[in-house]
C-alpha cells in the first residue's frame, strides 16, 4: 500500500513539475492525473492538494464543475455519443436509447464489470458526420442503431476473448 | 527551422519556399479534417503513400487541412491537374495512382456527381458547394500541411507580421482594422479595432490577447477547422494584435473536445518560436510575444469572456457582472482582449490587403466574408465560407443542396443556444449581424442546423433548454432556476400535459431570465424558445390543445402502425424490437401493439419498404 502511494506521489509530482506547480495550471493537471488514472480518485486529489498548497475544496470546485472529469471509476471503453444539435435532429436521442438498451446503463454510468462507460458530450465538432458515437476515441459517423449492435457487439466479444 | 533575423531574411525565406513550390510537381492532397477522418481519410492516405512508392513514382502525399465539403469525404485532389475526387476509398487508391497520378486519366465513378444535371465535375472550383464561395479564410486549408511552417510561409504567411513590425505604428495597426470593419466572429459582432483600441489606452499591465477557440456552439465547427487546418493564420493574427495592444503574453484557450487542434496549434506555437516569429525580439526587433495554449474543460460557459478567464486562471468556469470590462480588467485583473479564432484569422487579411480591400467585400455593417458549418438535414453538409449578405436561400440551396430526400425545408437554427430558429419565409434574408439580429436569433460562431419536416420546434426547443440547464454555470437565479422551469414547462407540452396559457408562462419567464442574468448565457438563454414561439406558434398550440406531435417527434402524442399494403412479412422489425410490441405470422403483414410500443424508432430504421407510419 505504501509503495502504491510513494508511486502515486511521484507520478503525481511529475505531473505538477510539468507545470511548475502553477496554481493556475490546475484543470491542466487534473487532465493529466485523468489521463493517468482515467478518472480522478479522491486520495490524489487529496495529495494533489498537499502537494499544491491549495485547499481541497479549491480541487473539488474545479473537478466537479468541469463536464471533462470525472470522479468515479470509468469504464475499460469508453462510448462517448454526441448530442450536439445537427446530431439531435439526425436522430441522436433514439441512438442516446439505443446505447443504454445495449449496455444496460445510463449516462455517466459505469456497466457493472467496469467495461463500459456511456458519456454524452454537447458537440464534438464532427457535425457533418451526425450522429456522431466517438467510441475509445475513434469518430463513428451516421450512426444507426445496427451501428451500435455491430461497435458494442465488437467490444464485447473482444472482452471476451481476452 | 533557423530564427529567421529580420524581415527582409523573411522575405528571402519566403521566395525560396516559394521557388521550391513548383506548380507543375504532381502531389496528391488529401483532406485530413475531421469529417474525413470519421471516413477514415488516414488510412486512404497511408494506402497512397504504399502505392506511389510501389510504383516507384516520385509524388509527394500532403495530408491538409479540412477542405469544407465533409459530406463527400474522403476527399483527394490531384495536381497539377486539379483532379477533384470525393468519397475515396481504400479499395480506389491502386486505380487512382496506376490511371490518374502515373497515367492522368481521370476516374469518372469518383468524380462528383451534380445531383441537378447528372454530370461529372472534375474540378473543386466548378462544384456546386464551392462556386459561390469566397474563401479567404478558410482557401489555404487545402493546400497546406498543418503541421509544416514551410507551407504556410509559401503562401506568404508571417508578411503581415513583417508589415507591422517594420511599416506600422500599434496607432495605424488598430486604425486599419478599425477602418475595415471586422466585428467579432464568435458571435457578439463587436468591432475589433474598438477593442484594441480600448485595449491599447487603458492602464494596467501585463496586457494579454487570447484566442478564444473554446467553440462550444453545438452544431459549429468552423473554428475547430480552422485550428486544425492552418493554426499559423490564427497565430500570425494574435501576434499582429499583440503589437497594436502592447501585449507580451498571450493564450489560446481550446476545448477538450479538440485534441488535433490543440495538437497542431502546440507544434505551430513551436515552429513558430524557433522560427524567431514568437519569443523574445521578434523579427530582430525590439517587440517580444509568446502564447500558450490552454484546454478547456468541457463547460460551453468558458466561451463566455469573463468565464474564460476564470478557467484560465485555474478556476471554475463563472461569469461576473459585464459592467467591469474585459479591455481594462480581464485576464488576472488586467486589460485583455479575448478575440475569437476565426476573428484573428482575419487580421492577417487585413494588414496584407488593406482595409479599404477587405471593407469592400460584405454588406454595410458587417464586413468580410464568415465560414458557416451548414449541418442538419441538409445535402451537402460542410464547411462554406461566403461574402457577409448572401441570403440563406443560397447557402442552403445553392450550396447546401437543398433537404434530403425530397423533404420539406422547415427551419434553419443560427447562433448555437443563444440563437434561433428562422421559418422559410424569411430564406431571402441576407446574412449579418444585425440582420439576423433583427428576426430574433443571431450569428453566433456560424453553426446553420437545418431542419426539415420531420423535426418538432417544441422539441427542438426543449433541446436548447436541456442544454443550457446542463451548461448553466448555476450563479444568477434566475438563469439556473428559471431555464430548468422553462424546460419543465416545455417537457410537459411535449408530454402531452400541456395548459392553455403555458406559452404566455414561457415569454414571461423568459424575460425576466434576460432581465435577470449577469453574462450572455442567461441573457440569451430563452431565444430558442422565444424564436421558435414567434415563427413556430401553431406547433405550440398542436401539442397543448390537440396533443398532437405535428412533426412525428413527441413520443408521448404519436403512435407507431404498419402499412398492411407496404409490409412484405420481411419480419425485420419484429427481429429489432425490444420490446416485441411489433410483432406477426410469417407471411402476414405485421402489426405493432401500441401498448408495448416505446417508439423508440427501430423497427423505421430496420425497414427497407417504409411500412412504418408515425401519426
Amino acid at each position: 500500500m505504501e509503495i502504491a502511494q510513494t508511486e502515486d506521489r511521484t507520478k503525481l509530482n511529475g505531473i505538477i513539475a510539468r507545470y511548475h506547480g502553477d496554481k493556475s495550471s490546475l484543470i491542466a493537471i487534473l487532465q493529466d492525473i485523468q489521463q493517468v488514472y482515467n478518472y480522478l480518485p479522491l486520495e490524489i486529489l487529496k495529495m494533489l492538494s498537499q502537494e499544491m498548497k491549495l485547499p481541497l475544496m479549491r480541487v473539488y470546485e474545479v473537478a466537479t464543475f468541469y463536464n471533462a472529469f470525472s470522479l468515479k471509476p470509468r469504464g475499460k471503453h469508453i462510448a462517448k455519443l454526441c448530442v450536439g444539435t445537427a446530431c439531435h435532429v439526425r436522430g441522436a436521442a433514439g441512438i442516446l436509447d439505443k446505447l443504454e438498451r445495449t449496455l444496460g446503463i445510463k449516462p455517466g454510468e459505469t456497466s457493472s464489470d467496469r467495461e463500459f462507460t456511456l458519456e454524452t458530450v454537447n458537440c464534438v465538432g464532427a457535425c457533418a458526420l451526425g450522429p456522431v458515437l466517438v467510441m475509445d476515441g475513434e469518430y463513428h459517423g451516421q450512426v444507426t442503431m445496427a451501428t451500435v449492435d455491430k461497435v458494442i457487439g465488437t467490444l464485447k466479444k473482444g472482452a471476451h476473448i481476452s | 527551422m533557423k530564427k529567421i533575423a529580420n524581415a527582409a531574411a523573411l522575405r528571402q525565406l519566403q521566395q525560396e519556399l516559394k521557388a521550391n513550390w513548383d506548380p507543375k510537381k504532381p502531389v496528391v492532397t488529401i483532406c485530413a479534417g475531421t469529417g474525413c477522418r470519421g471516413y477514415g481519410c488516414i488510412s486512404v492516405k497511408e494506402a497512397l503513400e504504399e502505392e506511389i512508392k510501389k510504383q516507384k513514382l516520385a509524388v509527394d502525399v500532403r495530408a491538409t487541412g479540412c477542405f469544407g465539403f465533409c459530406e463527400k469525404g474522403p476527399l483527394v485532389i490531384i495536381h497539377p491537374q486539379n483532379i477533384f475526387y470525393q468519397q475515396v476509398k481504400v479499395k480506389d487508391v491502386a486505380d487512382i495512382v496506376a490511371k490518374t497520378v502515373a497515367g492522368g486519366e481521370v476516374i469518372e465513378k469518383l468524380l462528383y456527381r451534380d445531383p441537378a444535371t447528372g454530370e461529372r465535375i472534375q474540378r473543386e472550383a466548378d462544384v456546386p458547394f464551392y462556386k459561390k464561395q469566397m474563401r479567404l479564410i478558410f482557401g489555404s486549408n487545402g493546400m497546406i500541411d498543418p503541421t509544416r511552417i514551410e507551407d504556410y510561409l509559401s503562401l506568404g504567411g508571417y508578411s503581415a507580421l513583417a508589415k507591422v513590425l517594420t511599416d506600422m505604428t500599434p496607432e495605424q495597426v488598430i486604425k486599419e482594422v478599425k477602418d475595415a470593419g471586422l466585428r467579432g466572429r464568435g458571435g457578439g459582432g463587436f468591432p475589433t479595432g474598438v477593442k484594441w483600441e480600448s485595449c491599447r489606452e487603458a492602464h494596467g499591465s501585463p496586457k494579454y490577447v487570447i484566442g478564444n477557440g473554446d467553440e462550444g456552439d453545438p452544431g459549429a465547427y468552423m473554428d475547430r477547422s480552422l485550428m486544425e487546418g492552418n493554426p499559423h493564420s490564427v497565430i500570425e493574427g494574435m501576434i499582429v494584435g499583440a503589437y497594436a495592444i502592447g501585449a507580451e503574453q498571450g493564450f489560446i484557450y481550446v476545448r477538450n473536445e479538440y485534441p488535433l487542434a490543440v495538437m497542431h496549434l502546440t507544434m505551430a506555437i513551436e515552429r513558430a518560436r524557433e522560427a524567431g516569429l514568437l519569443g523574445k525580439n521578434i523579427l530582430g526587433t525590439s517587440f517580444s510575444f509568446d502564447i500558450s495554449v490552454n484546454r478547456g474543460g468541457g463547460a460551453f460557459v468558458c466561451g463566455e469572456s469573463s468565464a474564460l478567464f476564470a478557467s484560465i486562471e485555474g478556476k471554475a468556469g463563472e461569469a461576473r457582472a459585464k459592467y467591469i470590462h474585459a479591455v481594462e480588467k480581464g485576464l488576472w485583473d488586467n486589460p485583455t482582449v479575448l478575440n475569437n479564432v476565426e476573428s484573428w484569422a482575419n487580421v492577417p487579411l487585413i494588414i496584407n490587403k488593406g482595409a479599404k480591400w477587405y471593407g469592400s467585400i460584405g454588406t454595410a455593417k458587417s464586413k468580410g466574408t464568415k465560414i458557416f458549418s451548414l449541418v442538419g438535414k441538409i445535402n451537402n453538409t460542410g464547411l462554406v465560407e461566403v461574402p457577409m449578405g448572401m441570403p440563406l436561400r443560397e447557402i442552403i440551396y445553392d450550396m447546401g443542396g437543398g433537404i434530403p430526400k425530397g423533404r420539406k425545408f422547415k427551419a434553419v437554427q443560427t447562433g448555437g443556444p443563444s440563437g434561433g430558429c428562422l421559418p422559410e419565409s424569411l430564406l431571402d434574408l441576407p446574412v449579418d449581424f444585425d440582420k439576423l439580429a433583427e428576426v430574433g436569433s443571431m450569428m453566433g460562431s456560424g453553426g446553420m442546423i437545418v431542419m426539415d419536416d420531420r423535426s418538432c420546434m417544441v422539441d427542438v426547443a426543449k433541446y436548447f433548454l436541456a442544454f443550457l440547464q446542463d451548461e448553466s454555470c448555476g450563479k444568477c437565479v434566475p438563469c439556473r432556476e428559471g431555464v430548468r422551469r422553462m424546460r419543465g414547462i416545455l417537457e410537459d407540452i411535449c408530454g402531452g400535459n400541456g395548459q392553455e396559457g403555458d406559452v404566455e408562462l414561457l415569454e414571461t419567464m423568459s424575460k425576466a431570465i434576460i432581465d435577470g442574468s449577469l453574462c450572455a448565457l442567461g441573457g440569451s438563454a430563452p431565444n430558442p424558445v422565444l424564436s421558435t414561439i414567434r415563427y413556430f406558434r401553431d406547433e405550440y398550440d398542436a401539442h397543448i390543445k390537440e396533443k398532437r406531435c405535428p412533426a412525428g417527434v413527441c413520443k408521448a402524442l404519436i403512435t407507431y402502425s404498419i402499412n398492411a399494403e407496404k409490409c412484405t412479412a420481411c419480419g425485420l422489425c419484429a427481429k429489432v424490437c425490444p420490446t416485441k410490441a411489433a410483432h406477426g405470422e410469417k407471411k402476414q403483414p405485421h402489426v405493432i401493439d401500441e401498448a408495448t410500443c416505446t417508439r423508440c424508432g427501430a423497427c423505421i430504421e430496420s425497414c427497407k419498404f417504409e411500412a412504418i407510419n408515425v401519426q
